[in-house]
């Protein structure tokens, strides 16, 4: 999006290679990549995958896209509340899905809104949660996503017990947990890191480092270069990828899944990349961090960065690959319309919900009057 | 139904546990050092000897961890038995369970419950260290999505837990650890489920009834002995439920006593006792021919032992309490 800077050091602006010279570029050195490859190589990285495969995950991050979009104009025309855009992060949030088999778990926080839609459901449903409509909570159980977890880290002990009991049942399936740079420092990031490598969870946590925390860059959050590198203090192994880059992503989610299922327990995965937009709907950036840092990374926007080389590798056209973003954005055209158009539901109703048995102080008479002041009408 | 046997309280949890294990092929006990050591208390003992490491847990010493990976369990069809060693080891996991165990249900528009219990030691009374003497029920009561049960003898202990393993819903299940080796009772060598949603009447009165759950219990027993050698006919009510509350039964007791007189451990403030007080004045304030008092503990940290039995409810406060409402 917007125009390309002209970056001392970097390589052409067509090239889909990392940032280099902007600053928190120098944490993609190392990460497993293939966009990030030098052309030729790239290229022939990309010739080797199966073309379905590669345009499989491309329409998951154009969904993913359609959706971040039409939700944040949903927002700006007061049709949903505040909304937590994840502008940026569709290559590895489409890249962990797609790696995964639908048996496996997924533990999303408020930042993979969007995953559920990915297993089929319905973009409606999300929507509706950020329209603050109880419609917006998922069926957890026939996707097998959990709930969209707020408080971060907190998740991450769910994923944990979720691939631990499935050990214990003998069921062959995975959890993912994901998190963001900040979620690192929570406590919960550690308990469940430390449970899981214990008792050999088949779980995996895709830490997506996006440099920032709503305002608290990641130099505030961590003293470790590398939040990889915390892996080894549990004993598990920290893998360092290309946020970016739905085919490293989707290459490094396997490989920890594949590690899950041969019962060698979980993997840290550090997805480095950085935070293209606002935190949220209600964020405003230019508060808090130099913009020009925005412009410096915007070269690495995933879909564009991935049409680019999916083209030049000849693995398709621009014509097929501009259809399926087009088709994605066209499929929730009218969906404004569709998640005003859902009916309320009562608060009786939302309280009934609460419960196996609902309690008396629940049920509609005991949301009412005291029992002596029923109105006279009602009575014997 | 095979032969009864006299049982503490610590001892009917044991049986319970090992019974749900043997019906349950889902379920599974975790927490800190539950397995070898039969945990602290001797909950678990040689549980993990006849069901086996991966039915009876050791986990590290991660409250946080270890409650969320039990949600996490219930998910893939698991019904989790976690202990908490002490009632305020739980804080750490209170996250856990408010901002996630007591929401799930209602996540899932009322489709999905936690098969989730939580037991945990609580209450003072046993010359413990500092944070080994809390009693959290409030905490866990005034929450959302939580149901939370005291028992208060072998037989209710014992019934109750198996009933909470059943009930697909998380049960936050608050053990009275003074009265783990408090004298035994006779249970049957197989529990059936107990109940979840109402009070006992632990003893039949007309002029007074004292509302207490846990080891309370003994203590309104002998303030009622006493209160009778003095001509009052007191009614004593074992809550057994602390939410939901057993509204009928405390309604019953102040429209048929007229003096309701609330006892709990925990601190006063925004405690039990004042939301039964409540719902006694909103529903039969006519009813009541004094003010409903509280006995409880105080608006402080948990003493440590020395002063534990000034701060405790004790016979001689309940009397005074019982006495000034008499005389009201």
């Amino acid at each position: 999006m917007g125009t390309e800077p002209k970056i001392a050091g970097a390589p052409p602006s067509s090239s889909p290679g990392p940032p280099l010279g902007a600053p928190g570029a120098e944490l993609l050195e190392g990460a497993r990549t293939v966009l990030g490859l030098a052309e030729p190589e790239m290229q022939a990285a990309l010739q080797a995958w199966p073309r379905d495969l590669c345009l499989d995950l491309f329409t998951a991050m154009a969904r993913l896209r359609a959706f971040d979009e039409r939700a944040v104009i949903l927002q700006r025309q007061g049709r949903i509340g505040t909304y937590p855009t994840f502008y940026g992060e569709e290559a590895v949030q489409a890249a962990s899905v797609r790696a995964l088999q639908s048996r496996d778990w997924l533990f999303p926080t408020y930042r993979q809104t969007a995953a559920v839609t990915l297993r089929g459901c319905p973009p409606l449903v999300p929507l509706l949660m950020w329209r603050g409509h109880p419609g917006g909570w998922h069926d957890v159980m026939k996707y097998r996503v959990a709930p969209l977890c707020v408080p971060v880290a907190t998740n991450l002990p769910h994923a944990v017990g979720a691939a631990w009991g499935a050990k214990l049942r003998h069921e062959d399936l995975v959890a993912l947990g994901y998190g963001g740079d900040g979620s690192t420092s929570a406590g919960d990031f550690h308990e469940a890191c430390n449970l899981a490598a214990v008792v050999a969870a088949p779980v995996i946590f895709l830490i997506t480092n996006n440099q920032w925390a709503i305002s608290t860059p990641i130099s505030k959050q961590t003293k470790v270069r590398r939040i990889a590198d915390k892996a080894a203090a549990y004993g598990i192994p920290g893998i360092r990828v290309d946020a970016f880059d739905v085919f490293a992503c989707y290459e490094a989610v396997r490989e920890a899944a594949a590690r899950g299922r041969e019962g060698k327990g979980p993997t840290l995965i550090e997805a480095i990349g950085y935070r293209l937009g606002p935190h949220g709907t209600a964020d405003e950036p230019s508060l808090y961090r130099d913009l020009e840092l925005d412009r410096l990374w915007a070269p690495m926007e995933p879909l564009r960065r991935t049409q680019t080389a999916m083209v030049r590798a000849g693995v398709a056209n621009d014509g097929e690959l501009d259809l399926i973003r087009s088709d994605a954005a066209k499929d929730l055209r009218d969906i404004g319309d569709a998640i005003e158009a859902e009916p309320s539901v009562s608060i009786e109703d939302v309280a009934a919900t609460v419960h196996r048995d609902t309690p008396w102080g629940l049920l509609p008479e005991g949301l009412r009057e005291p029992s002596w002041n029923v109105p006279a009408e009602e009575e014997g | 139904m095979s032969e009864a046997t006299d049982l503490n309280l610590v001892e009917a949890i044991n049986q319970s546990l090992g019974q749900l294990l043997e019906d349950d092929p889902q379920a599974l006990l975790l927490g800190e050092d539950i397995g070898a050591n039969g945990g602290v208390f001797r909950a678990t003992a040689g549980l993990q000897q006849r069901f086996g490491e991966e039915r009876v847990i050791d986990t590290p010493l991660s409250e946080a961890g270890f409650v969320g990976a039990a949600i996490g369990m219930c998910l893939v069809g698991l019904h989790p038995v976690v202990e908490i060693q002490f009632d305020a080891f739980v804080y750490p996991a209170f996250q856990q369970l408010i901002a996630h165990a007591g929401r799930f249900r209602w996540r899932t528009r009322g489709a999905y419950g936690l098969p989730l219990v939580i037991r945990i030691p609580y209450g003072g009374g046993t010359r413990a260290p500092e944070l080994h003497s809390d009693s959290p029920e409030t905490l866990f009561s005034h929450m959302p999505g939580l149901r939370v049960v005291v028992p208060s003898d072998p037989l209710s202990a014992g019934e109750m837990l198996l009933a909470a393993a059943k009930y697909g819903d998380p049960v936050i299940f608050l053990e009275p650890k003074r009265m783990y080796r408090r004298g035994r009772q006779s249970v049957p060598a197989k529990f059936s489920d107990g109940d979840l949603d109402h009070a006992v009447l632990v003893r039949p009165g007309e002029d007074l009834t004292v509302v207490a759950y846990g080891a309370m219990i003994e203590v309104a027993k002998v303030a009622a002995d006493q209160l009778q050698s003095e001509g009052v006919s007191t009614r004593i009510l074992d809550l057994r439920c602390i939410y939901p509350l057993d509204r009928d039964s405390l309604l019953a007791a102040a429209e048929e006593t007229g003096r309701v007189l609330i006892v709990h451990e925990a601190p006063r403030h925004c405690g039990l006792g004042a939301e039964v007080a409540a719902l006694l004045q909103e529903e039969v304030a006519d009813s009541l021919l004094a003010p409903t008092l509280r006995v409880t503990g105080m608006d402080m940290p948990f003493p440590l032992s020395q002063n534990e039995d000034d701060a405790l409810p004790s016979v001689e406060r309940v009397l005074a309490a019982a006495h000034t409402m008499l005389a009201y």
